[in-house]
């Protein structure tokens, strides 16, 4: 459960783009095209996936405070958390080379699609904010970070492809010439942004809500046993009130 | 401006309107939309993408011979990394409050694009005094958007600069509220950041339509 909750949270709430900004420059430069937006948003979501866990593993074991007392006890003291982002920068661009250099030799045509793309992301904000979010919000399992970072590229990627769709339809619209380009696109991202505003309900309140609507069934309970019976008297006052017509009628017959 | 060739004047002034890193060149923009609620976070930000950039240019410019060109986006990153750090124990020594506001954006200047575009663009071919130019133009322009956008969005949306309560109060209905006027709460959501951004292109746009995009 917590699991679906962070994955759908990363997703929709905190989307990357439309929340907090992040990667916003390759989201404007390369979304001309829906194909070449598939390719970015593919590679983001990839090398997230791999420099969060990583990540992870180097705040815990290296960087938190106290985090290399696996070194021996007198290290218990140790605070490395200052270099944190010179350490995820670091790892960041190695990763990017290096995945660049396997998917070359493995995969030349995801290469291909893949390719020009890579050395563009060890500089995305996206990849360093995800992993500056994943120290900053403190989250708890290596599972979780890897699924933070799954989430969170897809976010990412839904948000590119959405806008590159957005803008090879608005070429065939008339926007005002000044706004062309550039500003009808921050413009449009701007109402994206209030849309995925709209999924900000979706989990919040957690267990607190879930009680409240427990309570809810319950008092609705006996309410309905209320209506019901209001409803069987009601019936029983509109038969009565048919007798009642009966008798009138036959009265009248009596009179004529 | 005795001290600088129009040559070198240039390089600074041009950045504030036709070749603003932000509306012109898009770059840097994460930054500064998620920070531009307060005036106060915005000047801060440029203060600090000021330093770093305009000191990052100086250190890439001495090093632009030596660095070798496979490797440089990793040793650009290195630099940045460093200066950054720097801000990042000032503000959290001397403005701590304000460092928690502005959170991992203090970092994400590493990745802010205006920095590596300018080392790109400038830095790795001129020299050091023409590169400190330049960075201190970007950021400049940068810092005008940001407070700019900093500005209206603080002041539609709490009433307030700085912090100071210039449209009166709106609980003791003074000033502007006396006649009904309410604080458009509004403003201090991410989305509208976009829009305003998107309005200052606008007005940019129209004023000089040369630099009016075909699509």
């Amino acid at each position: 459960m917590e699991h679906v909750e962070l994955f759908f949270k990363s997703i929709f709430i905190d989307n990357m783009v439309f929340a907090t900004f992040l990667g916003m420059c390759s989201y404007l430069a390369v979304s001309k095209k829906v194909s070449t937006a598939v390719g970015l948003g593919a590679a983001v979501i990839f090398v997230l996936a791999v420099t969060v866990p990583l990540n992870w593993l180097l705040d815990q074991y290296i960087l938190k405070e106290g985090a290399l007392v696996w070194l021996g006890p007198e290290y218990a003291e140790y605070d490395l958390s200052f270099l944190s982002f010179i350490m995820f920068i670091a790892t960041i661009a190695t990763m990017v080379q290096l995945v660049e250099i396997i998917v070359e030799k493995f995969s030349p045509s995801l290469y291909n699609s893949l390719g020009i793309f890579l050395p563009l992301i060890a500089v995305n904000c996206a990849i360093l904010g995800g992993s500056l979010f994943m120290q900053s919000r403190e989250i708890a399992t290596l599972g979780l970070a890897l699924n933070y970072g799954i989430g969170s590229g897809i976010g990412w990627f839904l948000a590119i492809l959405a806008i590159a769709a957005i803008r090879e339809k608005i070429r065939y619209s008339n926007v005002p010439p000044a706004l062309r380009g550039l500003g009808i696109t921050f413009i449009v991202t701007g109402l994206m942004a209030i849309g995925f505003m709209s999924f900000g309900g979706m989990l919040t309140g957690g267990d607190d809500a879930k009680k409240e609507d427990k309570k809810e069934v319950v008092t609705t309970e006996p309410k309905k046993d209320e209506v019901k019976k209001e409803l069987q008297e009601a019936n029983t006052e509109l038969s009565r009130s048919e007798e009642d017509k009966k008798e009138i009628a036959e009265n009248t017959k009596e009179i004529e | 401006m005795g001290l600088l060739s129009k040559k070198d004047a240039k390089l600074i002034t041009d950045p504030f309107a036709d070749n603003n890193p932000i509306t012109i060149q898009v770059l840097g923009i994460c930054s500064a939309l998620a920070i531009t609620a307060e005036l106060k976070a915005s000047i801060v930000m440029s203060i600090s993408v000021l330093f770093v950039l305009g000191l990052g240019n100086v250190v890439i410019s001495l090093m632009r011979n030596i660095i070798p060109s496979k490797i440089r986006i990793i040793v650009q990153l290195i630099v940045v990394a460093t200066l950054v750090i720097i801000v990042d124990l000032v503000l959290k020594a001397f403005a701590y409050e304000l460092s928690k506001t502005l959170s991992v954006f203090v970092g994400l200047i590493i990745t802010n694009c205006i920095i590596m575009g300018r080392f790109e663009a400038f830095a790795l071919g001129n020299g050091p005094w023409r590169s400190f130019l330049d960075g201190v133009g970007n950021a400049l322009g940068y810092a005008a958007i940001l407070i700019i956008v900093g500005f209206f969005r603080e002041l539609l949306g709490s009433g307030t600069l700085l912090g100071f309560k210039v449209l009166g109060d709106p609980i003791e209905k003074t000033g502007v509220y006396a006649i009904g006027y309410e604080n458009n709460g509004f403003m201090l959501l991410s989305p509208m950041a976009l829009i305003v951004v998107g309005i200052i292109i606008w007005v940019q746009r129209s004023r000089n339509k040369a630099l009016i995009e075909e699509h």
